[in-house]
């Protein structure tokens, strides 16, 4: 096995990773905070790669030209419309239930995703949709041989380093603003905080429109980097980064992101140098010893009984 | 006893019905009306409706005007085998036209055996279907043993690839016709160099593209659908990979340029299909019928139109609903449908195939491969 194949392999993964970490993170805070799975999350996807299409279209019957300045708007509108749908989320499946049977939420946060993935097959067909890719070109690295060479499109270095921006943005979020500290109290003690004077649903709403944040942004950057998408993807991809948000900790911001790396680049590897059919496999085998180890994650740490 | 009474039963019930739809016949079109392989059947349906419309409107069947029913199965092997059910026990179909994907024709069609109801797929092309020796099997598409020859003479003989790899999509159509493809390469003294399978409903296949290229395939042939097939494409090509992609009838829809993002990722795609049904003199008349409603019926419309017309030249010569009955006649008979003269074999195939090689162009279309190998 020559070296450039290895790198590739490890380019691939890392890419691969890089969008599970990012729709990972949403799993991560809303179990951080309210100890519990957001099923709608993938949904939530899933509804920003239509929006990043729709804002495409609307841009370049605007007459827009320059791929950058688009891909920003795209940015900044798609992160807008998303985080009013995880806000929906919250409002609708998870707050009139606060006080009710701890499995209540689960069960309308699932109904929610039907919801949404039959809202988006009605309204937009259920037809695969695409769009012409904006995004051309890359590098070869290390091109000694014709053959032999790492290729890096556009479209992955901005993944990758996207990726990297918004988790370092929402990690000062957390640390260094008020509301990131109301988060870290609400985490710790949800009660003590709220008698400390912290809108304790204020902070829950935040840190759901924080998540879909985080997913659209992965919406966007797949999007512009696979060029098709259907009403479905949210279930596929909502499954892996859920994998990923488990493997790193969670309820840990950086074990969500380093999750989805280790998964991006487990798949990677296992469908390149052994066999693609049992990748899957692989990664949730993968998980399953994680777990045997270390029962918090990479990252976690080991659960204190909450009030 | 228990069997007379059983026989009697079933009489009353079948007068019964007749009384309750006298003047109506049903048929039920089956496939993916929803999910992402509904642009095929949507060409089910169009193809169906408008054929029924032109029977009905030469006099139906003696007199009888025909009708349809939806039935939606998504491509899921457990959906179609209700929605089967339903057409069976619901809405009394006397034939049904579908399935689209063979993992759900296959189960589907036991159930309409079980009840003795003709049941034709226009598009389902695993060998199983018609393989298993139920006697209202049939179908108006080719198999995908001829269309794995067809590929693979194509691909040693015209493309004289050395190093062939063999991906699938994990599902009974595309292991079906990549285990075909395979088969047909060891006879021309060709190994694979790799045979894997994607998951169907992911994105990134950037890992099996570097693997392609880390075993130097010269050419690659993918058993699947145009939801898969798209981004596979696209990611041989942003990796630098020239080899040419070679499938078969699954990508034939316009739907397999959107999720390949735009014509320069399909530029150079070959695939099997039926030889194309809108240049066959025949039919040239329905063709411009769809064209002036403002439908082009690529893919599969024509083939579901044929079918109707099968089926309907079937009632009509039987004066029967009894499906053994109906497909005993057209295994016999051949029938003249808008796809020229179509004859049958006893095990429901059709007696010629008639796949050849089409590539797609730079303009995003795809056009017959004219110099053969």
């Amino acid at each position: 096995m020559t070296g450039h194949i290895l790198a590739q392999q490890a380019v691939n993964g890392l890419v691969l990773g890089s969008v599970y970490g990012l729709i990972a993170v949403g799993y991560t805070m809303v179990y951080g905070i309210i100890g519990m799975i957001n099923f709608a999350h993938g949904e939530i996807y899933m509804i920003a790669a239509y929006l990043t299409a729709i804002f495409l279209a609307g841009l370049t019957l605007l007459g827009l030209q320059s791929p950058p300045l688009a891909i920003l708007l795209v940015l900044a509108a798609t992160i807008t419309f998303t985080a009013l749908y995880g806000w929906s989320v919250e409002r609708i499946a998870y707050r009139p239930l606060r006080h009710s049977n701890r499995l209540a939420p689960l069960i309308s946060a699932i109904g929610i995703s039907l919801i949404l993935q039959n809202y988006v097959r009605l309204s937009q067909g259920a037809r695969t949709q695409g769009i012409p890719s904006i995004l051309d070109g890359g590098v070869h690295l290390f091109a000694s041989t014709p053959d032999a060479f790492v290729r890096i499109t556009h479209a992955q270095i901005l993944i990758v380093v996207t990726a990297l921006i918004s988790m370092l943005l929402l990690h000062f979020f957390i640390a260094r603003t008020a509301m990131g500290r109301a988060c870290r109290a609400v985490q710790q003690d949800r009660v003590m905080a709220s008698l400390l004077g912290v809108n304790t649903d204020r902070v829950i709403a935040t840190v759901f429109v924080l998540g879909a944040g985080m997913a659209a942004v992965a919406g966007v950057l797949v999007t512009l980097n696979y060029g098709s998408f259907d009403f479905f993807i949210g279930f596929v991809a909502g499954i892996k980064a859920f994998t990923a948000a488990v493997l790193g900790g969670i309820g840990s911001l950086p074990g969500a992101m380093l999750g989805g790396v280790v998964l991006g680049l487990a798949e990677s590897f296992f469908s390149g140098f052994v066999n693609t059919d049992y990748k899957d496999v692989f990664a949730f085998s993968l998980l399953v010893l994680v777990l045997i180890f270390k029962p918090s994650g990479l990252l976690g740490v080991p659960e204190v009984e909450k009030v | 006893m228990k069997k007379w009474l059983g026989c009697a039963c079933a009489l009353l019930a079948l007068a019964f019905a007749a009384q309750l739809e006298a003047g109506t016949i049903k048929i039920g079109v089956a496939g993916p009306l929803s999910g992402p392989q509904a642009a095929f059947g949507e060409q089910f349906w169009r193809g169906a409706e408008q054929a029924t419309r032109e029977i009905n409107a030469a006099g139906g069947i003696h007199g009888d005007t025909l009708e349809l029913v939806k039935g939606d199965d998504a491509c899921e092997p457990k959906q179609a085998v209700a929605v089967a059910n339903r057409l069976v026990d619901h809405e009394h179909v006397v034939a049904v036209l579908g399935h689209f994907c063979s993992s759900s024709t296959i189960p589907a069609f036991e159930v309409y055996a079980e009840a003795g109801i003709l049941s034709i797929t226009p598009a389902s092309t695993n060998p199983m279907v018609t393989e298993r020796g139920l006697p209202t099997a049939m179908r108006t598409c080719g198999r995908d043993d001829q269309q794995g020859v067809v590929g693979a003479e194509f691909t040693v003989k015209h493309l004289k690839a050395q190093r062939v790899a063999v991906l699938h999509d994990k599902d009974t159509y595309g292991q079906g016709l990549a285990d075909a493809m395979k088969t047909h390469l060891a006879t021309l003294g060709r190994k694979e160099v790799l045979y894997e399978g994607l998951t169907r409903g992911e994105k990134d296949f950037n890992a099996l593209v570097t693997k392609l290229r880390s075993v130097q395939a010269d050419a690659v042939y993918f058993g699947g659908l145009h939801s898969e097939a798209g981004p596979l494409v696209r990611q041989m090509r942003e990796q630098g990979m020239t080899a040419p992609l070679i499938s078969g009838d699954g990508i034939m829809s316009e739907t397999f340029l959107t999720s390949a993002g735009g014509p320069k990722y399909v530029e150079g795609v070959f695939m099997t299909f039926g030889a194309d049904p809108r240049k066959i003199p025949t039919g040239k008349a329905v063709v411009e019928k769809f064209r002036q409603a403002g439908y082009e019926p690529e893919g599969y419309t024509l083939y579901s139109y044929a079918t109707m017309q099968s089926i309907a030249a079937a009632l009509k010569a039987t004066k029967s609903t009894d499906g053994v009955q109906l497909a005993n006649w057209l295994k016999a008979n051949p029938v003249e449908t808008v796809m020229g003269t179509k004859r049958w074999n006893a095990k429901g195939d059709l007696q010629t195939s008639d796949y050849v090689m089409y590539r797609w162009t730079k303009e995003g279309k795809y056009a017959e491969v004219a110099d053969k190998p």
